[in-house]
């Protein structure tokens, strides 16, 4: 039997997604969209003074997969260094894709690490890596980003 | 009552019996693909194991045989859909490649800038995009033919659409997202009467009822193997002989030529013309096979208990509050989408799945129907004749489960 999918965080962050607003006057932002299911979503970034993350914010609709993940996404975001999100980015792939194993290697994920099962659901990878994918977006300056 | 020994029948289909996470399989994605009976299989392997050979090319034995039994497939399509001539079944690898086959080698050559294509908002992508790239090499105009809140075609906005300057219509006998099945025979007959040329996307009216291409007088009618119980990687163009004749080959190369030599080729006569290259053997033959066991049971009985699937899920699904049938034509068949206020049809998929339940999610390859009814996707359960009422249920029960995770 695989992993349960819909654990309480998740299931809680869908009904209460954090930082879920558009934002007028983000540093960066990037347009998310996955043709396959239409889960179609939008990142934000405001970087202070020192280039820290000062507020990270989404907006869209998608399955409780794609807004959970979103959702932890800007929670874990607040206050990091874009180098330390970048990080996270990549991380949170290898995780996603069971190419990171949280019990066993080292990893900064924290309470993302909820998502560790997700691998054995592939159809089901590209909703959790969404809004990772549209921030990585942003951060490149590209508008926007598909995953299929 | 029922119209169809359906436990008998259950046994010709031997994935019926796969576990999926310890639970029974329940099929009710058969407008994606159907699942294939023993003697379809049988045919196929019997094929692969002892009568491997190329066709229309060797004198020995093996090559005549599976010339034969290729060519014998090819009549039973003829037969199946009532064509004229065998010269007007060519086999393709799928619906999408026969609308492709007709768009570039039909389309390109005959149409003008100006000129109407005329489509409705229920195709399937392959009915659109197709339309949309002849659009742009030729200069002609795409028209949409509107649908209504029920998911049913309007053909008083068909009429004003269709002028002198319609040379093609390109419609969907049995929509594959809503269910709704359209009245192809008036579609056809209003078009002819402005001198348009009709084809017809059967892919999901082909395992729903008879068809009869001369009854229908339609001009190309396309279909999948794999949507009536035969394999994958086959399909069908079906054309008037008098309208293939002046066609030009669509993929050229071995087979669909007469002669060739370096100041110039002929081409082959029909079929072989839209046919280069090996085709699918073991697919066409293991086609033929599906034909004949769809025929041995029969469209009466395989409706009626078709219907009874149709009424008992749509009773079942509308009594789960929150759920909205997507699709109410009052002419439709065994397709139910639908969506669940407070379960996204992804995570719905995913929890039914743990039950066993195999459904579809996501848009079905008609973005511009959810467009209309304002909806990122839908679930569907798509109902075959080796489906039960006890089956629904199943899906039934697991809904009100997905619902109670989402506390919706």
């Amino acid at each position: 039997m695989r992993d349960e999918l819909y654990q309480q965080t998740i299931l809680e962050h869908n009904r209460h997604p954090r930082n879920f607003r558009k934002m007028t006057d983000a540093t960066y932002s990037a347009e998310g969209y996955n043709p396959l299911c239409g889960d179609h979503l939008w990142v934000y970034i405001k970087l202070d003074q020192q280039q820290l993350i000062q507020e990270v914010s989404f907006e869209g609709s998608g399955c409780a997969i794609s807004k959970a993940s979103a959702s932890m996404m800007t929670a874990a975001l607040k206050g990091k260094t874009i180098e330390k999100a970048n990080v996270l980015f990549h991380e949170f792939h290898d995780l996603v894709i069971g190419k990171l194993d949280p019990r066993t290697q080292p990893h900064h994920l924290d309470k993302l690490a909820v998502f560790s099962g997700i691998w054995q659901y592939p159809s089901r990878v590209k909703c959790a890596s969404l809004g990772w994918h549209t921030l990585h977006a942003a951060l490149e300056k590209k508008s926007t980003v598909s995953t299929e | 009552m029922s119209y169809l020994d359906v436990q008998k029948i259950r046994k010709d289909f031997p994935n019926l019996g796969v576990n999926i996470y310890g639970k029974p399989l329940v099929y009710l994605d058969n407008a994606a693909t159907t699942l294939k009976p023993n003697v379809v299989i049988n045919a196929v392997t019997e094929h692969l194991t002892h009568g491997v050979s190329n066709v229309h090319r060797g004198v020995h034995y093996l090559s005549e045989q599976a010339t034969l039994s290729f060519e014998d497939a090819r009549q039973k399509v003829k037969h199946f859909i009532n064509a004229r001539r065998i010269q007007e079944i060519i086999f393709t690898r799928g619906a999408t490649e026969s609308i492709n086959l007709v768009a570039q080698s039909y389309g390109r050559n005959t149409l003008q800038e100006g000129d109407e294509i005329i489509i409705s908002q229920m195709e399937h992508h392959s009915n659109i995009v197709p339309w949309q790239i002849l659009c742009q090499q030729v200069g002609a105009i795409l028209k949409v033919v509107p649908i209504n809140s029920s998911g049913e075609f309007i053909f008083d906005e068909y009429v004003k659409l269709l002028s002198s300057k319609t040379r093609i219509v390109s419609i969907v006998y049995v929509s594959n997202s809503l269910g709704t099945v359209n009245p192809v025979k008036r579609i056809i007959d209003a078009a002819h009467h402005k001198g348009a040329l009709v084809m017809v996307d059967a892919a999901q009216a082909v395992s729903h009822e008879a068809i009869d291409v001369q009854a229908l007088n339609c001009d190309f009618l396309v279909f999948s193997g794999h949507k009536v119980f035969g394999p994958t990687g086959v399909g069908v163009l079906y054309g008037k002989e008098s309208i293939l004749e002046d066609m030009p080959p669509y993929q050229t190369g071995g087979d669909m030529i007469r002669t060739v030599n370096f100041s110039g080729s002929t081409y082959n006569s029909l079929p072989y013309r839209f046919e280069a290259g090996t085709p699918a053997i073991a697919e066409v033959i293991g086609l033929g096979a599906a034909l004949d066991y769809v025929s041995s049971i029969g469209f009466e009985a395989m409706t009626k208990h078709k219907e009874e699937l149709l009424a008992h899920g749509t009773r079942v699904l509308s009594m789960i509050s929150g759920l909205r049938i997507i699709g109410t034509a009052s002419i439709k068949t065994s397709i139910i989408s639908f969506t669940v206020e407070g379960v996204h049809p992804h995570d719905l998929g995913t929890i039914v799945d743990e039950e066993g339940v195999a459904i579809r999610t996501g848009h079905h390859c008609t973005q511009p129907v959810m467009e209309f009814f304002g909806i990122p996707a839908t679930a569907r359960a798509s109902l075959a004749f080796y489906n039960t009422q006890d089956e629904i249920d199943v899906l039934a029960k697991a809904i009100v489960k997905a619902k109670a995770v989402f506390h919706a």
